[in-house]
Parts: C-alpha cells; sequence; structure tokens
C-alpha cells in the first residue's frame, strides 16, 4: 500500500520529466525532420513530380520486367537513370553511400519508412561516362507505358501543387 | 479440254508458280532481313525470336595457358573474387582436356550453353531461371530465390551461386547475395549489337577462337562456318540444342 501511495505520489514528477526528455528527443518542430531532396541534373523529372512521388515504384516495377524478359532498354523509367540523373558527387568528389541520407533515393526511403532491396544488387552511384539524356531542357519523348501512367492520372497529380509538400 | 477450262488451268498455273516464286523469296530473304533486324533493334523493341544468339568455338585456335576470355568476363561483369576459389562466380572458365591413350592436350573455354531446352529453367520452382525469345538463358534475380536446383540442374556447372555481400556492382549488370547467376552472353552489349566480352578479348589476344553470332541468318558466319566444318555439342546426348557449339573437340 504504501509503495502505491509513493508512486501516486510521483506521478507528477515522472509525467513531467517524461514530457522534457521526449521534447528534448524530438527533433525541430516535434517531427522527423524533412528529408532534403537533391534535385537532379535537369529542370524537370520525367514524368510530373507528384506522379513521381506516387507512382515511381510501378514504374521502376513494369521497367524491370520488361528489360529483364523482352530487352527492352528504354532511359525513361529506367533505374539506371534515376541514379545517373539524382545521385549528384558530394563536396569531395566521392558519392553518397545508400545508406546516407545525402543518398537520393534515401534520403526519402529513411524519412517515409521504406525499406527496400533494389541496391543489394544495383549499382548507388551514376555510370562513369553517364550523361543524362534531354530529359532537362526538352519535355520526355518516349511515351510512357499505358498500364502505369493514364491521362486520368496526369490529370489528378497535376492538379496539386509539385514542389511544396513533400509530406504527400 | 474447253476454252473456259483451259484458261482456268493457266490461271492456276501462274498462281501456283507466283506463290512457289514468293515462296523462295521468302525462303531466301529472312536470313537477310532478320540480320537486319538483329543488327538494328532499337532499345524500345522488344528483342524476337526471329534471331538465335550462339557461339562457336574452334579449340584448334584457343591457346593454353591463356585466359583472356574469362579475365575480361570479370571486368565486364564486375566479378571479384573473395578469396574463396571454391565460391567464387566463374561464369566462364578454362578447361584443359588431357586424352589419356595419347597424350593429347586440349584446351577451351566452358560457359552457359545456353540450351534451347535448359534443364535450369525446368527446374526453377519460381520461374526466375528462363530463356530468352532469342535464345539467351538467364536469371531474373528479381524472382531467384537462391535455391540453386539449376545449379544441380546444369549438366556443364555453368552456375555460380553469390555467398558475399557485394558492392560497387557496375550498373549495367546488377548482381547481389543469394541469387545464382552465369553467362549471360553479355546480354547488355548484345542488346545494344555489341559481341560478348570474352569474344572481344579473344580476338584482342589474335586468337579468334570464339565466334559470336545468329544461328538462325544462314548469311551470318556462324551458320557459314557451321554449316561448312560443322560443330560438336557437349553431351549432345541430352539433346539440349545447345547455343554454345565446338569445332577441334
Amino acid at each position: 500500500m504504501r509503495i502505491l501511495s509513493s508512486l501516486k505520489r510521483a506521478m507528477p514528477v515522472v509525467v513531467v520529466a517524461m514530457m522534457v526528455w521526449g521534447g528534448a528527443l524530438a527533433e525541430e518542430g516535434g517531427r522527423v525532420s524533412l528529408p532534403t531532396l537533391i534535385h537532379g541534373k535537369g529542370d524537370h523529372c520525367v514524368e510530373p513530380t507528384p506522379l513521381m512521388r506516387r507512382s515511381h515504384m510501378d514504374m521502376l516495377l513494369h521497367q524491370r520486367d520488361r528489360t529483364m524478359h523482352l530487352g527492352i532498354r528504354t532511359r525513361q523509367h529506367s533505374l539506371k537513370e534515376c541514379i545517373n540523373c539524382h545521385v549528384r558527387p558530394l563536396a569531395d568528389g566521392s558519392y553518397p553511400p545508400i545508406t546516407s541520407k545525402q543518398h537520393f533515393c534515401n534520403s526519402c526511403h529513411a524519412y517515409a519508412g521504406v525499406s527496400l532491396d533494389c541496391f543489394e544488387c544495383h549499382a548507388t552511384k551514376p555510370e562513369p561516362d553517364a550523361e543524362p539524356k534531354s530529359f532537362g531542357s526538352a519535355a520526355p519523348t518516349e511515351p510512357a507505358p499505358s498500364a502505369v501512367v493514364t491521362a486520368a492520372e496526369r490529370k489528378l497529380t497535376a492538379a496539386k501543387n509539385p514542389e511544396v509538400n513533400p509530406h504527400d | 479440254m474447253t476454252n473456259a477450262t483451259a484458261k482456268a488451268d493457266q490461271a492456276r498455273r501462274s498462281f501456283l508458280a507466283k506463290t512457289l516464286g514468293a515462296a523462295a523469296g521468302a525462303a531466301l530473304a529472312p536470313g537477310l532481313a532478320l540480320y537486319t533486324v538483329a543488327q538494328a533493334r532499337s532499345p524500345a523493341q522488344e528483342v524476337t525470336g526471329a534471331v538465335r544468339w550462339g557461339m562457336l568455338i574452334d579449340t584448334t585456335k584457343c591457346a593454353t595457358g591463356c585466359d583472356a576470355c574469362a579475365r575480361a568476363c570479370s571486368e565486364e561483369n564486375g566479378l571479384h573474387s573473395h578469396g574463396r576459389p571454391q565460391t567464387d562466380s566463374q561464369w566462364i572458365r578454362k578447361v584443359t582436356l588431357r586424352d589419356k591413350a595419347t597424350g593429347h592436350v586440349q584446351s577451351l573455354p566452358m560457359l552457359c550453353q545456353h540450351c534451347e531446352y535448359p534443364p535450369c529453367v525446368d527446374v526453377c520452382p519460381t520461374g526466375a531461371s528462363f530463356r530468352r525469345v532469342d535464345g539467351i538463358v538467364l536469371v531474373d534475380r528479381h524472382t531467384c530465390i537462391g535455391c540453386r536446383y539449376c545449379m544441380m540442374a546444369c549438366p556443364y556447372k555453368a552456375r555460380s551461386f553469390v555467398h558475399e555481400t557485394l558492392e560497387d556492382q557496375k550498373p549495367y549488370m546488377p548482381r547481389g547475395k543469394g541469387c545464382v547467376e552465369s553467362c549471360t552472353f553479355c546480354v547488355h552489349r548484345v542488346d545494344e549489337g555489341e559481341t560478348p566480352a570474352c569474344v572481344e578479348a579473344c580476338n584482342a589476344e589474335h586468337h579468334e577462337a570464339m565466334l559470336f553470332g545468329d544461328l538462325n541468318d544462314p548469311s551470318s558466319e556462324i551458320s557459314r562456318r557451321l554449316k561448312e566444318s560443322g560443330g560438336t555439342q557437349v553431351r549432345a546426348d541430352l539433346g539440349l540444342n545447345v547455343g554454345v557449339r565446338y569445332q577441334g573437340i
């Protein structure tokens, strides 16, 4: 009984202590810090940004089977091109490892709590002589596979503001 | 015979002549046409079964002690040794044959034979092991579970299992721990109209023991040479119709 009453007396202290401790643990703004996205080489990605955020994994999955089994090696939705364009060298000229938050893919996946195993096999840095195709200045020329990117999806996603909030 | 039937007969004859002519033309043309298709496939085009990639190895030209092909393969595909030769990946290896009766020694490269009826594909429980329509036998690492049935089924011991965590893979040749792998005929190069790295290395050494080409194209050099002097299939008794043929064994 005495133990219980002493616990009761100590409760407010414990609660306050936990609040202070928890507050110290939380990063600025009380949330996990937003990923710093590394912009690719050109002006825009191969598809509108909202669509890329939402559906890049579907495009990659689709492209993966087309390349592996049918020998289709278009560059627009290929993982190799993601890396070529988005993984930029650090100040010392080296490329960030996939475990680093400075790596384009991991910066966002770490934030979203997504663990993936693409990079157990796939290269994490650009090809030595990689120069991304004209994705940057001109609009994408290759038609997107209809199974992945439908016109309706484009309309839906284009309505959103592409640049402001990485939370969506 | 009435005039009408005579006319009909003539029409039939000319029809037959035309069709046969067309058929003959078609029989002659595919080789030429296919050759163009094989060389000029755009990245957006699917591979077609009109082509069947194959290799002809002339063991009389293959130099004993030379392993340029194997080195080129490792370099091209990023196969690094982990200091354990028993389990290091080996996509192509030099084999020395010695005839006990005569003492005659031969040297030849042994690699995935890219069978038309591949046992590795038959036994694969997930469909990861597959034969692309142009005859190249590959492992889809996305679906490979590393069970290694294919390694046991392969009569040529052509497959390797990756035991180690890998880093710094080549962008065009993703490889990883827990998957089975084997020679891909340098599929990334073939898709761009080039030849496999081993063939290039052999030619660079001026041995020219390896020839890569389209077995379906009667006008290709490989088909011509096979027609002229024939080629041996290793373990032909298994009826796998392999894509790699040898001369001189």
